[in-house]
């Protein structure tokens, strides 16, 4: 490969505009095979791979990949690598699961999965709750708090037509006429003084008479309640439906029906487990 | 050559190039160079440095599965990945106040596209020979038995070195001893050996048959190169004003009129890139010196002073011509450009070591929780949940406790855990819930939000981080 002596001059295309003449720097061969590598690849690929759109679908190629069957295998995959943990979670008594473990980090975590497909419709993706849907977070709780009775309000669900339901149901003292409108009145001033709101004191005094004989036998003499009934804590600062006086006029007159399903039905074991653990790990957890 | 009747060709095939040897100062910078690299690279997997038994022993390691990079005593985790920025931003202040100094100084001497590339020509000259060798192998048609015995031993080296290059690559992500004895023994991740497959070929084929074309047509430094260089910038050039006319020595002729140069070639024979350096400027050139050293050899034989090819500036011809002295390296090296870069780049160098002295052991991220912004108890108190991500950069479990500071009426609790304390595992993170009460009617619980600071604390030694935060009281 000897040099030209002259390699100032280079070589020019042959075109001139006024004057002006254009090089000829030409291409590296190799470059022009890599372009035609790529369309040969570009051939190969379109038939192994999924790639022309038809009317109805795409052709699916000869090696038969598919990314739907890839997110399938995947979960498939977790689900096997995840089985023994699932069926010692679905067999564990849900008191023994023990935070900072891997069985109590993996149903937190799964609970946590359970949770915001199933329950966050009604209690909210924070499990902060909603008016007439209770506030998981809080330390108030109507059927109990400990992770058993969670695990059971969830397996069984609140009021509703399976026989194991937790279930209770207040009268309707304003609809049914049980009370008369008076007494109604003076009991709400009652149940406002017991959680410490104001109150109307002459009606109040009243109203103890009234809430000791129709109130106390579920939400106790003192107003604290009957988890047995799911009978709300009345002397404290938790308001399922509100705490103003018309709320809770309308809560003695029409009474109050809240439903939960049994997920029971629904769910596996293992997830109303997984459920009960992260929803006992909110904060109120008892 | 320019016609206007023939049609320009628009590809051009590689024109092959056979260096020759040579030896001289640039040449041995460049071996050196080389050792120096080639070294760090393939031995740097090897090196082991104690961590405990809960860490790798590797000195150097990307664990990318436990997202962790280990580099002796430093261990950066992701959340500290502006040290790996800080290193690439002075890596690009280096390759500016080089380029600025020097020209294209790295391309010349310390990219791999070089360095391997010299190595395979060093391999090609073992094998086939030097310059003449390779010529006349170049072009002999006939495939005789001779021939085939040096192209595939010389492919055969290449190969080996190639797969040494890839081999030593996985060996950074992984423990080392272990991956060799799974890479002989086929139990590797087809990852590794895939990855060991593509670097072995590219190795192959950039070093022993693309060469300059990577340089040339391929790669983007270069061209950004041309954009930091300047008239005072290192390039290798040659003296035409001292050398030219040239002209062969030949007996009887009269040398009076002649310039030093004798036109044996020697520059053109030993370029690297295939150019002649007498031409002037050119794209192509690396500046390896290389030519430096032919010249200077030739010229020390025919009694001429040394530096007919030499680094120089640009602005140092027209001062020559006009018959000044040259102006010494270090004046063109030292200019404002060079010493602002290089303060720059001594500013970022001393920012992340600072940075690496008051790096903490542990660390927390407080993320408080917006949904609910708070919540209500049933004694009327008001609380803030957050999510605090705690990290302990130890080799052992350490308990970590949490605390607030700021306002005497917030209560700390934890989920899961008593004394407010937490064991987060060794060097690990471990997220936590934590609980905020402040009582009913105080002061957070009435107004907006009270700013306080969330202290997480070592309670083996004491060490302390902190982070200030927001509890959201119910308003008034």
């Amino acid at each position: 490969m000897s040099k030209k002596q002259d390699k100032t001059e280079v070589e020019t295309t042959g075109h001139s505009w006024d004057g002006i003449e254009e090089y000829n720097n030409p291409l590296p061969r190799w470059w022009l095979w890599t372009f035609y590598l790529c369309i040969v690849w570009a051939i190969g690929y379109s038939i192994a791979y999924p790639a022309w759109p038809l009317v109805k679908g795409a052709t699916t190629g000869l090696l038969g990949y598919s990314t739907r069957a890839e997110v399938a295998k995947d979960i498939q995959t977790f689900d096997e690598m995840n089985a023994a943990i699932d069926a010692e979670l679905a067999a564990a008594n849900v008191a023994d699961i023990l935070p900072n473990t891997p069985l109590g980090d993996y149903a937190t975590n799964a609970g946590a999965a359970v949770f915001r497909a199933n329950c966050s419709q009604c209690h909210g993706s924070g499990a902060a709750g909603n008016v007439g849907y209770p506030n998981l977070l809080d330390n108030d709780w109507l059927w109990g708090g400990s992770v058993d009775e969670i695990a059971y309000s969830i397996q069984h669900g609140i009021r509703n037509e399976t026989d194991d339901a937790r279930y209770s149901e207040m009268p309707r003292f304003g609809v049914d006429e049980i009370l008369e409108p008076e007494q109604i009145d003076q009991v709400v001033e009652f149940v406002l003084q017991l959680s410490g709101s104001e109150f109307d004191a002459a009606l109040a005094t009243e109203g103890a008479v009234v809430f000791e004989e129709n109130c106390a036998a579920c939400h106790a003499e003192d107003g604290t309640g009957d988890r047995d009934f799911g009978a709300p804590n009345l002397a404290d600062a938790i308001w399922l439906y509100g705490g103003d006086r018309e709320t809770i006029h309308e809560s003695v007159s029409e009474a109050r029906f809240g439903v939960m399903p049994a997920w029971g039905q629904r769910l596996t074991q293992a997830e109303v487990n997984a459920a009960a653990v992260y929803v006992h790990t909110r904060g109120g957890g008892e | 050559m320019s016609s206007s009747d023939s049609t320009p060709k628009l590809y051009k095939a590689r024109e092959p190039i056979f260096p020759r040897r040579v030896s001289g100062v640039f040449r041995n910078l460049k071996w050196i160079i080389m050792i120096l690299t080639l070294g760090v690279y393939y031995v740097s997997p090897w090196l082991r440095f104690d961590r405990g038994p809960k860490l790798p022993d590797q000195a150097i390691l990307v664990d990318m599965a436990n997202r962790r990079f280990f580099f002796f005593w430093i261990e950066i985790w992701p959340h500290e990945f502006y040290f790996i920025a800080g290193l690439l931003i002075m890596a690009g202040l280096g390759l500016f106040l080089f380029t600025s100094a020097a020209g294209r100084v790295w391309c010349g001497y310390a990219c791999p596209q070089t360095v391997w590339t010299d190595l395979y020509i060093l391999v090609e000259r073992w094998i086939e020979g030097d310059r003449n060798a390779r010529l006349r192998l170049h072009r002999q048609k006939k495939l005789d038995f001779r021939k085939a015995r040096l192209r595939v031993t010389k492919w055969i080296v290449w190969l080996l070195i190639g797969l040494a290059t890839g081999g030593a690559w996985v060996f950074y992500f992984t423990d080392a001893p272990t991956l060799l004895v799974d890479l002989v023994t086929g139990n590797a991740h087809p990852v590794a050996y895939g990855t060991m497959a593509v670097l072995t070929a590219t190795t192959f084929f950039f070093g022993g048959f693309a060469r300059e074309q990577i340089c040339i047509y391929a790669c983007p430094w270069p061209r950004i190169q041309s954009a930091m260089m300047d008239e005072d910038t290192l390039v290798v050039g040659y003296r035409h004003w001292r050398g030219e006319p040239r002209e062969k020595h030949r007996k009887g002729i009269d040398t009076s009129g002649l310039g030093d140069c004798i036109d044996c070639m020697a520059c053109v024979n030993v370029c690297p890139v295939g150019i002649d350096i007498r031409d002037g400027q050119q794209l192509e050139c690396i500046t390896c010196g290389l030519c430096i050293d032919a010249c200077d050899d030739v010229m020390e034989k025919i009694g001429k002073p040394r530096g007919l090819i030499d680094y120089m500036a640009l602005t140092d011809e027209p001062r020559e011509i006009a018959g000044h002295a040259p102006k010494p390296i270090w004046k063109h090296i030292l200019r404002p450009r060079t010493i602002m870069y290089t303060g720059i780049w001594s500013l970022v160098g001393f920012g992340l070591l600072f940075a690496l002295f008051i790096q903490p052991d542990i660390d927390m991220t407080v993320a408080p929780v917006r949904n609910p912004t708070y919540v209500m108890l049933s004694d009327g108190s008001i609380r803030n949940i957050y999510d605090v991500r705690l990290r302990n950069k130890h080799g052992e479990d350490r308990p970590f406790q949490i605390s607030a500071t700021g306002s005497d009426d917030l209560l700390v609790d934890i989920e899961g855990g008593t004394d407010q304390t937490v064991l987060v595992p060794a060097d690990g993170t471990k997220l936590q819930r934590v609980y905020v009460i402040a009582p009913a009617k105080s002061g957070p619980a009435t107004s907006d939000r009270t700013p306080f600071t969330m202290w997480v604390t070592d309670t083996t030694n004491d060490d302390r981080a902190s982070t200030e935060t927001v509890f959201n009281g119910k308003g008034n």
